[in-house]
């Protein structure tokens, strides 16, 4: 690791000052992608401005049928949430297969979300459930917030303050892991709601996560894992590295889009 | 059996300092004034170095030493060399080209080590390390063996030509032809054995200090062989006459044959030690270990296994191409030749063998022993085809086996080795009845109906452990004897100090030695140390690998023992006024067998150091050496059956049962060997299964340097094992031990790609059979 400044912020707006004052600060959040990464000297900044401990960032909240996760939220505090489990189980499920219980008590959604791994779980969760991600400046749609291999909308002192959506009649995830790293390789989101079913895929897309409109068509019609039979995906715009050809990712979001249906109807 | 004794299933002595954190690693040293060091690597697969400029880098803030190549050769530091003379066919010597510690004028893989820095800290080190300026002309590379000995290729060692290394035979290739034209059936196959990263669970590390007061270095070092590092850096490297080198080996996490060898960093740190005046230390992070620690396998083989109308094997012939990597490492020629082709007779009679191997260049990392060494391939490619035969043949694979089983003892295979016992029909026998073979339709039609698929498979493995009778090894090639050597010390009151030159790295010696000790003098397993690991306290010693140290270790071990104890009997009874034929020890004792008259083993001890009453003309003391050269290999061999569902969907194989019956000969900690098995068949599902080296076939980049893609196996990986022995003791050394350390690892590969390729019907599939490995082979059978 090469030397870096620490600084821990107490607020949203003594992050955002902290970083328009460093050379090339960084926010962290979980840590998770960033201290490996800079560990490896893959990556250096001069200052990291970290966000565990900001109160506007903490907690789940349930009102009704919504859901506000807070962006400083880890993936076992969202595993073990009876709340979220009684409206969303899958977004639970997800959450409890991210890496290893190391990783699930320090990574959060914020964190990743903002940094927007390609093998990530919680994109496609966030594109499926038709998410609102909440910021310090704004709101954006999860349609809007994805937008590119490790890319999103937000801005350079822009901080997720949390991701907020309403219970869906049915949703499932469905992962088929990398073997080494066990990121998604495949990692497909099925979301139903009574305007419409809702598909994301993670591990896959050249891209990013994307939304897969052939099987959101295929499970409107008839939310069914045997809706899927036959159907057969491109592999254009699929990722292909030394652990699955953009044929295979191809045919397994195909199968991982029917375990997720199959999950869903329970 | 006492209750310490021989044969005792106790917990390691040497686990709570492991599992409490107090275990003493390399990296743990720290002495007063000790430096950090960082390598400069080559980016490059192959390049020129036309230049190193150093001065922004000395530049740097805490920055004791930038040093080069170039310097080193002017010290006088010599090349590394391998040890293992091997002669090709044509008779001439192998082709080795020079291995510099630091890289002169050209890189030749990805990781070769170019310059040193030396540094206050090591987070300074690493700083400067990559502010040294290196100018490098790429080179083309090759990474694949098979590619390199093709015409145009690049060309790595101006010494060998086509980096080919060398071209061995072994075997009578007219009579193996000739029964292969005879055949009435012959299976054909190609077999590729994957390339493998070691990963140690401890980077090598390295702390190197000269003391110039004595004119003395000392380096700590994660070796498994602390004595044969002094050795080849004393007698080839140039860096101290061993009389001025001290070795230590302290704990060390895992080697798996990665810390047999000499490395460039270890002769690094002590000549700059003695360059800045410093203790200098190295360990490396993990990408460094991937990058540089010697890999293991990487073969391409084609075989022929030709069989009677009787279905009974008449000959074998394999030609292998074997991919040493850049530099020849310490034991890599004897891997792919005599540790490789002398075991391809497996547990069968097989009149005519013939096996050629081709050893080159690429611009890879070197390659060496790796769990198995040789081994593995040997078995992998044999229990392959022969399980490939009983399909064509339409016989039972069990039964194929059986028919060709070798049955009388002492057995002479076509291939040098002399196996002097076994009873294979009994492991097949045992594994089948635990695995519940006749069973296995029935539980392939319940997973049918669960939308599964299938299949069982078997090896049947033998290996040659015991490493190894000096004057065979040295009339094949081996630059050394493979004895190994003992001290047994009483102390005054008792106690038992065990020098040893085999090396515990996750082992258990401090536990099983101590066994053999507890067995013999009846004293608890408590009152007894094994000092190991060290050139100045234990006398000699070649180290530990190829599960040697229980069959040649101890048996060094014993031979001493049984100095010490006629010595200990000529006391008592000159002191019980006793017939020394009389006198057993037992239980604490030295006793007059069938009266009451004894005297505690302490007491018998003191009295031979206080040298009052000593039978004429008898040295005092109570401390016996012995060096121990086998009179054979020993023959480990066993049967390993793997059942494995497929999820026809994915290509996701699940491992649901897996057997290993195995004979090991005696055993001193049933425990131990279980945990030396389970880890064995961890590594070998690791390597039928996730684990593959890429490299990049046109950078020579390495692909798989980290966790991220190189695939672990991990607990969810693996089923939970069911192990057994039957064992028929080793008759070539005195405790009738085989070996266990690395059966796990040769008998379990061809078993899972047996029972893969029996579940998919389709027996093209390499290894690792990944889901994706697995998915295009089932579309290929589809």
């Amino acid at each position: 690791m090469y030397q870096t400044t620490y600084h821990r912020a107490a607020s949203l707006e003594e992050a955002a000052k902290l970083l328009a004052q460093a050379d090339d600060g960084k926010f962290l959040a979980g840590g998770q992608t960033l201290i490996p990464t800079m560990k490896q000297r893959l990556a250096a900044p001069s200052d990291l401005i970290d966000l565990r401990h900001i109160p506007e960032l903490k907690g789940i909240t349930i009102n009704g049928s919504d859901m506000r996760i807070g962006a400083g939220t880890t993936h076992a505090e969202v595993a073990a949430h009876a709340g979220l489990a009684a409206l969303c189980p899958a977004i639970c499920r997800l959450a409890a297969h991210i890496g290893d219980p190391h990783v699930r008590h320090m990574g959060t959604i914020g964190g990743s979300i903002a940094n927007n791994d390609p093998a990530a779980d919680y994109p496609a969760a966030v594109l499926a459930l038709g998410a609102t991600v909440e910021t310090s400046k704004r709101t954006i749609a999860a349609d809007d917030f994805f937008t590119g291999l490790f890319g999103t909308a937000l801005e350079e002192d822009e901080i997720v303050t949390a991701v907020s959506f309403s219970a869906p009649e049915k949703a499932g995830y469905a992962k088929f892991p990398n073997p080494a790293s066990r990121y998604a390789l495949v990692g497909v989101f099925v979301a139903r709601r009574p305007e419409g079913v809702r598909v994301a895929v993670s591990g896959a897309g050249e891209d990013g996560a994307f939304r897969a409109s052939a099987l959101e068509d295929a499970l409107a019609r008839s939310f069914d894992p045997a809706a899927l039979d036959g159907i057969s995906l491109p592999s254009t715009g699929l990722m292909s590295d030394i652990h699955a050809s953009a044929e295979y990712r191809a045919h397994l979001i195909a199968v991982m889009a029917k375990r997720a249906v199959k999950a869903a109807i329970g | 059996m006492s209750v310490e004794g021989v044969g005792a299933r106790i917990a390691r002595k040497e686990d709570k300092r492991f599992i409490t954190g107090l275990g003493r690693f390399v990296d743990d040293m720290v002495l007063p004034r000790m430096k950090h060091a960082a390598f400069v690597r080559s980016p490059y697969a192959h390049a020129k170095i036309t230049g190193i400029r150093t001065e922004a880098a000395k530049a740097m803030p805490g920055i004791l030493a930038v040093l080069t190549g170039p310097e080193l050769k002017d010290d006088g530091i010599g090349n590394l060399i391998c040890g293992w003379m091997i002669h090709s066919k044509d008779g001439t010597p192998m082709k080795m080209g020079a291995w510099s510690p630091l890289a002169v004028e050209r890189a030749r893989y990805v990781g070769d080590a170019v310059a040193v820095v030396v540094a206050e800290t090591r987070a300074q080190a690493r700083d400067a390390a990559e502010a040294v300026e290196v100018d490098y002309e790429e080179l083309p590379a090759v990474t694949e063996a098979v590619e390199a000995l093709k015409p145009g290729a690049p060309q790595l060692h101006p010494e060998a030509e086509n980096n080919l290394i060398f071209d061995w035979e072994l075997g009578d290739a007219k009579a193996t032809d000739e029964a292969i034209a005879r055949a009435a059936h012959v299976t054909r196959m190609k077999i590729v054995n994957n390339r493998l990263v070691p990963n140690a669970m401890e980077p090598r590390a390295a702390l190197g200090h000269y003391d110039g007061a004595e004119d003395h270095f000392t380096l700590w070092t994660t070796s498994q062989n602390p004595h044969l590092a002094r050795l080849v850096m004393s007698a080839f490297y140039n860096v101290a006459p061993e009389n001025k080198l001290r070795v230590i080996a302290p704990d060390v996490g895992g080697g798996f044959g990665s810390k047999i060898y000499i490395y460039p960093e270890e002769i690094v740190c002590l000549w700059a030690s003695k360059r800045t005046g410093f203790p200098v230390k190295w360990t490396a992070d993990r990408t460094e270990s991937f990058l540089c620690d010697a890999h293991g396998r990487d073969h391409v083989s084609e075989v022929s296994l030709a069989f009677d109308a009787d279905n009974q094997m008449i000959a074998l012939k394999v030609d292998t191409i074997a991919n040493l990597g850049a530099y020849m490492s310490l034991f890599s020629s004897c891997v792919p030749t005599y540790l490789y082709a002398t075991l391809l007779s497996g547990q069968y009679v097989i009149p005519a063998i013939h096996c050629n191997v081709r050893a080159v260049y690429t611009n890879t990392a070197p390659v060496d022993a790796y769990r198995g060494a040789g081994r593995p391939e040997a078995t992998y490619l044999l229990e392959r085809v022969v399980e490939t035969a009983a399909r064509e043949l339409q016989i039972s694979p069990a039964e194929l086996r059986r028919k060709n089983f070798i049955r009388a003892f002492p057995y002479q295979t076509p291939v040098i080795m002399n196996y002097d016992a076994g009873d294979y029909e009994a492991s097949l026998e045992a594994a089948m009845q635990a695995a519940d073979y006749a069973g296995f339709t029935v539980r392939r039609e319940e997973a049918r109906r669960r939308g599964k698929l299938r299949g069982i498979g078997m090896s049947c493995y033998i290996e040659a452990c015991g490493l190894a009778p000096s004057q065979a090894v040295g009339s094949l090639g081996a630059g050394v004897g493979l004895w190994e050597s003992a001290e047994v010390r009483v102390n005054m009151a008792g106690t038992v100090e065990v020098l040893t030159g085999s090396h515990s790295h996750g082992q258990g010696h401090e536990t099983t030695f101590a066994q053999v000790v507890a067995e013999r003098l009846g004293i608890s397993i408590d009152q007894v140390s094994i000092v190991h690991g060290d050139t100045d306290k234990v006398q000699m010693g070649m180290g530990t690998y190829g599960s040697r140290s229980g069959a040649v270790g101890m048996s060094a071990v014993v031979k001493a023992l049984d100095r010490v104890e006629a010595k200990a009997k000529r006391i008592a009874a000159h002191l019980l006024e006793a017939d020394e034929a009389d006198i057993v020890i037992e239980d604490g004792a030295v006793k007059v067998a069938g009266t009451d008259r004894s005297l505690p083993w302490a007491q018998v001890a003191l009295s031979a150091y206080t040298a009052h009453n000593l039978p004429e003309g008898m040295e005092p003391g109570l401390k016996e050496t012995s060096f121990y050269d086998p009179s054979n290999f020993t023959f480990p061999a066993g049967c390993h059956i793997a059942e494995v569902e497929v999820d026809p969907e994915t290509g996701h194989t699940e491992i649901v049962q897996f057997v290993a019956a195995d004979d090991f000969g005696n055993i001193i900690n049933p425990m131990i060997v279980e945990g030396q098995v389970h880890g064995g068949v961890a590594q070998g599902i690791g390597q039928a299964l996730l684990e593959g080296c890429r490299y990049d076939p046109d950078t020579g980049q390495l692909l798989t340097a980290s966790y991220m893609d190189y695939t672990m196996p991990r607990a969810a990986d693996l089923p939970s094992f069911d192990v057994l022995t039957s064992n028929t003791p080793s008759p070539s050394n005195p405790l009738g031990i085989k070996g266990c350390g690395e059966a796990g690892a040769i008998g379990s590969p061809p078993a899972v790609i047996n029972a893969i390729t029996d579940a998919i019907r389709n027996n093209e599939l390499p290894m690792p059979a990944s889901s994706q490995t697995v998915w295009k082979a089932l579309r290929k059978a589809a």
